[in-house]
């Protein structure tokens, strides 16, 4: 074998911070030549860090990168990084206006694959360039036609143009992050059949995924990253499902005590019933009965769908088929006010984007939805509203000079508070939340949680998207999404591992 | 090694080969039928409509907005936009003139030599590009409200430099820009069909003509691919600049002055006939063929309007509401939306 001096890529001891947070800290990455390295971890264990530092994107604050044994270029010289490492990101960098052939050639349209970019211009030969296209197409055996507009290929194809264009630039190493996220099954395993064949023929590659059954499928050797740090470095061969899903999450993810809720019986009617609900291109028909009173979590990966049925339900997105109905009454698809009138209210994913108006002030936000009842005939009584406000403060603990202060001026977790009473302030029978804590400190988790448990005891049924399992603990039962699909549902009690498993796509 | 190629992705027949780059050599011809409707409309309503005279004299009025729709379609396939040029069109002009003209006209009293006028011009026009590129492009700044403020600053500069009054006293130089024939044609018609030709073959055969489309249609995408997005598009800035005081120059040669209002209302047409003839608002799409083809559609439009004696009092109305049908009929066709 060969010896470490002589890795393809090499990232010895870097560390990354930004700002306050350590997005990177002492990591140390081999990559063999020829060989197909995973890179796994769970949001935010600095995956796309390393990746920034892998393509000279960022500059390493401690440590170093290197290829084949030499020291990286600096970051400036982008021509030096891209005939050293290409990126397929998980965004396009496909611009649909143009063909294919232009796409591939993009602002390199005269030049002969290893040439210097000529300095004086010449007319670009449109002949000769469809033909390299082609040629290069075909090299790699991607049936799509330079002539045609990038704009009307399909993702895969667009996929494939996006490697044949990685390669082409004279890079032997290549880095797809995420390359699976937004394919269908069949696709996904005609992408794994290319990328053995590159594999075969000497290009090394980081595969960057959230799925670990596709890790064992193209990978030979995986590295997990957790909070920022290394964990672990194995030949995939040597290392079972529940070793990597344990590193990923560590031992240490201590059980927070999180008290038992009363089960909900099964005779307690249903406040939300999805049935056969389905949207194209985001998830298949699912079937659900949220009982009032029951909170159901639903997790999965980015790719999973949890996100865009939470907001089917709560009418940001127009369902492709199926129906979906509040307390046994049809609720009109893709409409926020239908919904908010059928009784869903909402906590959208994105607080500052779609949750709150940053330059009103606290008690404007938080009684948006029921601005109506604030006074006679669509007048707003600010002595009212602000008597509101402050009972909605005092109930969710939120921690603001008062309720004229902006929302701009709350931390996080205060602004998210202040978004939670929003969706409650209608007294929904249904109340839809996505990632409710995410970016949110201990304490006001605490109370969100709280207050979310607390409505659910009032009787509301409650669907709660997250990522996190310390939310996840707070549910009666758990459904798990893997590309658009259910595909397991665990009733409370369950461990760390069977959730992470379900999510990775590893379980039974 | 074998790959499979995927079955979806299989090779397409050659008639795919054939029809996708023909189709979409299709967009840029959709207006050339709608020309020759308007051509025979013409010839219908008054015989003078296809005299040669007549024709020259529609192409020539044409030539200013034609040079403005130039530089707007440049920087709208970009994906940025540009609504100070019709100030432009007053200013650049106006400040060559002042700078050289005697005091007694209406001049800034420096009496410069009278052949710096026309570089005066363009340099204007360079340089009212570089300021809206450098407030767009550097410091982030909203470009609809830069350019629209800097449409109401030129305006306000051309009105202050000449105290509101016409300017007639014009040098040669520019005089000759307006009115000189060259084999049978008016200059300015020879002028604007060169500078179109030159910007076709550099938007369609150039790296850096493809540039602007690579940061209009995707700028991340174009920045991967080593495109120095600000500066191509700095450029283009610039370049929209020196079109619009050219256009100005040929639009005071023409009229033989420079009134305090030149250029005001243009940016309509400009727009008009971008979107008209197929150049998408939100960049990346679109030729200059097609804008082209829109000014042409909209000279041919108010030219048959004059002939067929609509009153003088209504014509702009009916103006306006044509260009607002064709937009209604370029957004069926295309269907796609405009925004």
């Amino acid at each position: 074998m060969m010896s470490l001096g002589e890795s393809a890529v090499t990232a010895v001891a870097v560390s990354k911070r930004f700002g306050a947070t350590t997005a990177l800290s002492d990591v140390t990455l081999r990559i063999a030549p020829g060989e197909t390295h995973a890179l796994v971890g769970r949001n935010g264990a600095g995956k796309s860090t390393l990746v920034s530092l892998l393509t000279g994107l960022h500059q390493p604050d401690g440590g170093e990168i290197r290829f084949g044994g030499e020291p990286a270029p600096p970051v400036a010289d982008r021509g030096a990084w891209r005939q050293r490492v290409a990126c397929v990101f998980q965004r396009s960098t496909i611009i649909p206006a143009l063909t294919v052939a232009e796409n591939l050639f993009l602002n390199r349209q005269n030049e002969n694959r290893q040439s210097e970019p000529s300095r004086i211009p010449r007319p670009i030969r449109w002949k000769a360039l469809r033909r390299r296209a082609g040629d290069l197409l075909e090299e790699y055996a991607v049936g799509v036609d330079p002539g045609a507009l990038a704009g009307d290929l399909d993702v895969e194809q667009r996929q494939l143009v996006e490697i044949a264009r990685a390669l082409s630039q004279g890079a032997r190493f290549i880095i797809l992050d995420e390359p699976t996220a937004r394919l269908d099954a069949t696709a996904i395993e005609r992408l794994f059949t290319r990328l053995r064949a590159l594999a075969e023929s000497g290009v090394t590659m980081l595969f960057i995924s959230h799925h670990l059954q596709e890790v064992y499928a193209v990978c030979d050797t995986v590295t997990v990253l957790r909070d920022a740090r290394w964990v672990l470095t194995e030949p995939v061969a040597a290392i079972g499902h529940d070793a990597l899903v344990a590193a990923m999450t560590g031992e240490a993810a201590g059980l927070t005590d999180v008290a038992a809720r009363p089960p909900v019986g099964a005779s307690t009617p249903a406040a939300l019933r999805l049935e056969g609900l389905a949207l194209d291109g985001a998830y298949e028909p699912v079937t659900l009965d949220v009982r009032a009173g029951e909170i159901v979590g639903v997790t999965g990966s980015g790719s999973s769908g949890k996100v865009s049925l939470a907001e089917t339900v709560g009418g940001l997105r127009r369902a492709g088929s199926g129906t979906l109905s509040v307390g046994g009454r049809l609720v009109a698809p893709g409409s926020v006010p239908a919904a908010l009138k059928a009784g869903i209210g909402l906590v959208p994913q994105d607080r500052h984007r779609e949750g709150l108006v940053p330059l009103l002030s606290v008690a404007e936000n938080a009684t948006l939805p029921i601005a109506d009842r604030l006074g006679p005939a669509g007048a707003i009584l600010p002595g009212r509203r602000r008597a509101v406000a402050e009972a909605f403060i005092e109930r969710y603990d939120i921690r603001a000079e008062g309720p004229d202060a902006p929302v701009a001026s709350l931390s996080g977790g205060n602004a998210q508070k202040v978004v939670l009473a929003r969706a409650l302030s209608t007294g929904p029978k249904v109340l839809v939340l996505i990632n409710p804590t995410a970016g949110v400190d201990v304490r006001s988790k605490e109370s969100l949680l709280g207050a979310v448990r607390a409505a659910a005891d009032a009787g509301t049924g409650v669907l709660m998207i997250s990522d996190e399992l310390d939310d996840l603990r707070h549910c009666d039962r758990v459904l798990v999404m893997f590309h658009g699909r259910v595909t397991t549902e665990l009733q409370a009690g369950w461990s760390d591992t069977d959730v992470v498993a379900a999510v990775e796509g590893v379980s039974g | 090694m074998t790959t499979t190629a995927p079955s979806t992705a299989a090779a397409p027949g050659p008639a795919r080969r054939r029809t996708v780059p023909r189709l979409a050599r299709m967009r840029d011809l959709t207006l050339v039928p709608a020309i020759v409707v308007l051509l025979v409309v013409g010839a219908l309503i008054d015989p003078v409509f296809l005299s040669r005279t007549n024709l020259v004299n529609v192409l020539q009025q044409q030539t200013e907005l034609s040079l403005l729709v130039l530089a707007e379609t440049l920087i709208l396939i970009g994906g940025r936009f540009d609504l100070s040029l019709e100030s432009t069109v007053g200013l650049a002009p106006a400040l060559g003139v002042a700078l050289v003209i005697p005091a007694a006209s209406h001049g800034l009293g420096t009496d410069w030599a009278t052949a710096l006028a026309v570089p005066i011009c363009l340099l204007v026009g360079l340089l009212v590009g570089a300021l809206n590129g450098l407030l767009i492009l550097r410091f982030g700044l909203s470009a609809f409200i830069v350019t629209l403020g800097m449409l109401t600053t030129l305006r306000g500069l051309q009105i202050g430099i000449t105290g509101g009054q016409s300017l007639f006293d014009l040098p040669p130089s520019v005089m000759y820009l307006g009115n000189a024939t060259w084999l049978g044609l008016p200059l300015s018609i020879w002028l604007c069909g060169g500078l179109f030709a030159a910007g076709i073959a550099a938007l369609g055969w150039f790296r850096h003509g493809r540039a602007v489309y690579a940061i209009g249609g995707n700028v991340d995408a174009a920045r991967a691919a080593g495109i120095r997005s600000d500066r191509v598009m700095w450029a283009v800035f610039m370049i929209a600049g020196v079109l619009a005081a050219l256009a100005g120059l040929l639009m005071t040669g023409r009229l033989g002055s420079i009134a305090a209002n030149q250029g005001e209302q243009m940016i309509f047409k400009v727009f008009a006939a971008a979107v008209i003839g197929g150049v998408s608002m939100n960049g990346g799409k679109g030729t200059l063929f097609g804008g082209l083809c829109g000014v042409l559609a909209l000279g041919l439009i108010s030219n048959i309007l004059t002939l067929a004696g609509v009153s003088a009092q209504w014509i702009q109305a009916l103006y306006g509401l044509i260009i607002l049908i064709a937009l209604i009929l370029a957004r069926l066709t295309t269907g796609k939306a405009q925004d």
